[in-house]
């Protein structure tokens, strides 16, 4: 099954390193893995999508929590949100494809970014499954490149990462 | 002050008091700083020899072995050991110089990059890039390395961040938000861990190295309530050898007890283990009449990660213990007991006695003569699991070996180790002709440092536990096993490093060796050239359960029935 987890972490170098590494170590399967900065200096937030069964999951989120600069670790399996951000190159030979093209656009409220004589650069903001969708309708038209950021997530309402909430050290 | 000085001083702080080491062009500053310390230098030959005397240090001790050496390759010489003190839960801090940060990167001159190496085999590391981050970086290493699930930690100094003028403080704080080892076990689960042994009809107590520490409480809770008791390979010493209430070891080259009783059980404690295949067995065989897995463990990750726990209890097995034992009663467990009595008077640890000199014996005469009360290191093999089998220790902290990552050559560094933590004990290394040869270097610190140690050699002319698997299961071909015909003369190897060299051939002699060792003022290394078809048995071959046990080697049956 398809998790989304979020990481908190001491941005120190290599710790993404090192939580790649643990991924590769222990035959983890990750699917994609999105970090930036957060709003206090000094942590990161990572989002992995990880797949595997219960036993899996729990391991993962065990092992990610033995690494020190580890702070919170959560599956998102209770009510979040789900963002991936995607830019597609698409080849427009003329102007019946560009109208075509336009027209998926629209339907997936897409944004043009760059627009050139034969390529399209479009942007798309959605869930995963979204972002999918909208690489399939564009495949006849003939895609150049696809640049997806991989899954960010955040819990609805009030949950958040807080530091201190983190359990279950070693 | 220099870097340098300051790293010395924040170690002096740690209560550092021995390091092994061996230095080299990147750590000279920090070794020339030493020249000026009152910590004290083990100089080894290799590294590797280093960081595991390190390793038997911080076993033998309790405390933080901590061992130094330059960039690049002699960096790279500790990573065996590093994996080895990681697999084993050992706190070792580990120094290692690095190239001027101006170089990193570059492919300078024994340049490697240790801290990606050594990431998956170290509990933390830490390349350090400001001069006065060392005394913060040095506590967070000690801190890590012996708390929570003890490791080792390993501090990556570059060469001109050793040199840099320190102008910081050592009055640090630990800045260690993401690590908070839980080490009191929750309250509701120890209630009904207590519960189930309560009700339990053939409970057992599986202990493995992470209750080392707690062998007082360990003792008073089987005394309390009577449940027999199993050390692994780790755990050996957590309960003494000599007690009614030992069934032995569990697993491969476990005793037929202690297997059994696993098999048998229907609650099973176990505490500070991790349920290594060489323990289980086949995983899904493991266990099977077993309908509660009590696991006490520091590590969250290691409960229910191979076996199915229904009491998970993260904790310190002293605290916890301690804990269980205030509502610990004694337990009805007559007919249970009457089982096990009958298995272990049955099917004692035994061998078939040949007409050569067999490593057994020459363990068991060890055992006896010092009445158990040494403390023993090994190599990896079957002198490893003879020595297990055969010299039952009495005293936690006394059976110092590689177990998870089963590392050949440990047993001489070991015994460094071991003899510099605690130099009022009798230290003996059962090794092997093959372990031996990986680090007999380290002869020249026994030497150089005058340590009383005494190395036994159980020459069987071969790789014995490899020739043992190929006789069993690979049709006899005897692949690329065979050392005989190259071995060196071991005692007279050791005379030539000015060693007591000792070297007994036949049965008869056996014990006049065992006299010539345990008498010798100093160190001596004792050859006993035993029976090379030995097998160590019982065995229950890789990925099989505790029914699938041999008992003996098929030839020998078809003797005994013949």
């Amino acid at each position: 099954m398809r998790h989304v987890i979020s990481v908190l972490v001491q941005d120190h170098p290599r710790v993404l390193s090192r939580i790649t590494g643990l991924f590769a170590r222990r035959g983890f399967n990750l699917e994609s893995l999105a970090v930036g900065t957060t709003h206090v200096p000094g942590l990161s937030r990572i989002s992995l999508v990880v797949s595997g069964d219960d036993h899996t999951l729990e391991q993962v989120e065990k092992q990610l929590n033995r690494l020190i600069e580890v702070l919170k670790v959560t599956d998102h399996s209770e009510p979040h949100v789900e963002r991936e951000l995607c830019l597609v190159k698409v080849h427009v030979a003329g102007v019946e494809e560009r109208l075509a093209v336009k027209d998926i656009q629209e339907a997936f409220r897409a944004r043009v970014v760059d627009v050139a004589q034969k390529s399209l650069i479009l942007e798309l903001t959605g869930d995963s499954k979204k972002i999918d969708s909208f690489i399939e309708a564009l495949r006849p038209y003939g895609i150049l490149e696809v640049m997806r950021t991989g899954a960010v997530a955040m819990s609805r309402g009030e949950r958040t990462l807080k530091v201190r909430e983190k359990r279950e050290a070693v | 002050m220099k870097g340098a000085e300051a790293l010395l001083k924040a170690l002096e702080r740690e209560g550092v008091e021995v390091i092994f080491g061996h230095p080299g062009g990147a750590i000279m500053p920090t070794y020339d700083a030493l020249y000026d310390s009152p910590i004290r230098h083990i100089l080894v030959r290799h590294e590797q020899g280093g960081v595991h005397a390190a390793t038997a240090y911080a076993r033998a001790s309790g405390r933080v072995g901590v061992v130094m050496a330059t960039s690049g390759p002699g960096a790279l010489n500790l990573v065996t050991g590093l994996a080895d003190a990681y697999m084993d839960s050992t706190p070792v801090v580990a120094i290692t110089g690095n190239v001027p940060r101006a170089l990193i990167g570059t492919d300078a001159f024994q340049e490697a990059d240790v801290t990606g190496v050594t990431m998956p085999i170290t509990k933390h590391n830490y390349l350090v890039q400001e001069v006065n981050d060392i005394p913060r970086v040095v506590r967070e290493a000690f801190h890590i390395a012996s708390s929570g699930r003890p490791g080792p930690v390993l501090i990556d100094l570059p060469k001109d961040v050793q040199l840099s003028e320190f102008t910081g403080t050592f009055d640090v704080e630990l800045d260690l938000p993401g690590y908070k080892p839980t080490t009191k076990g929750h309250p509701k689960q120890i209630e009904r861990a207590l519960d189930a042994l309560e009700k339990a009809e053939r409970p057992i107590l599986m202990v493995g190295g992470g209750a080392q520490h707690a062998h007082g409480e360990l003792l008073a809770f089987a005394e309390r309530t009577g449940i027999p008791v199993i050390t692994t390979l780790m755990g050996l010493g957590a309960f003494p050898g000599n007690h009614p209430l030992w069934l032995g070891m569990p697993g491969m080259h476990g005793t037929v007890a202690a297997n059994r009783a696993i098999h048998h059980a229907d609650v099973i404690l176990a505490i500070g283990l991790r349920f290594d295949d060489r323990v289980t067995g086949k995983v899904s065989r493991f266990a099977p009449h077993a309908h509660t897995i009590i696991h006490v463990d520091i590590d969250p990750a290691e409960i229910g990660k191979l076996v199915r726990t229904h009491i998970p209890i993260v904790g310190d097995a002293r605290s916890v213990l301690r804990e269980m034992l205030k509502g610990a009663k004694p337990l009805r467990l007559a007919s249970w007991w009457r089982e096990l009595e009958e298995w272990r008077t049955r099917y004692p640890l035994r061998w078939k006695p040949k007409p050569y000199l067999q490593s057994q014996e020459v363990i068991k005469a060890f055992a006896e003569a010092t009445g158990g009360h040494a403390i023993v290191t090994t190599g990896v093999g079957q002198h490893q699991m003879f020595a297990a089998q055969f010299f039952a220790v009495t005293r936690p902290r006394s059976f110092i070996t590689s177990g998870g990552l089963g590392t050949m050559g440990v047993g001489l560094p070991f015994a460094i180790g071991a003899k510099v933590a605690r130099p009022e004990e009798l230290v003996i290394d059962f090794d092997g002709d093959g372990s031996f040869q990986m680090t007999l270097q380290e002869l020249a610190t026994v030497v150089k440092y005058k340590l009383d140690v005494k190395v036994v050699i159980l020459n069987n002319g071969y790789l014995g536990m490899v020739r043992q698997w190929q006789d069993l299961f690979h049709a006899k071909r005897y692949s690329e096993v065979y050392l005989a015909d190259s071995n060196p003369d071991f005692a007279r190897l050791a005379e030539a490093y000015g060693i007591k060299g000792v070297r007994v051939e036949r049965k008869e002699d056996l014990m006049e060796g065992v006299e010539a060792v345990l008498s010798a003022d100093g160190p001596v290394v004792a050859e006993f050239k035993v029976y090379h078809e030995e097998g160590v048995f019982p065995m229950i071959p890789a990925g099989g359960a505790a029914e699938d046990m041999i008992l003996e080697h098929p030839a020998d049956k078809e003797e005994v029935e013949a």
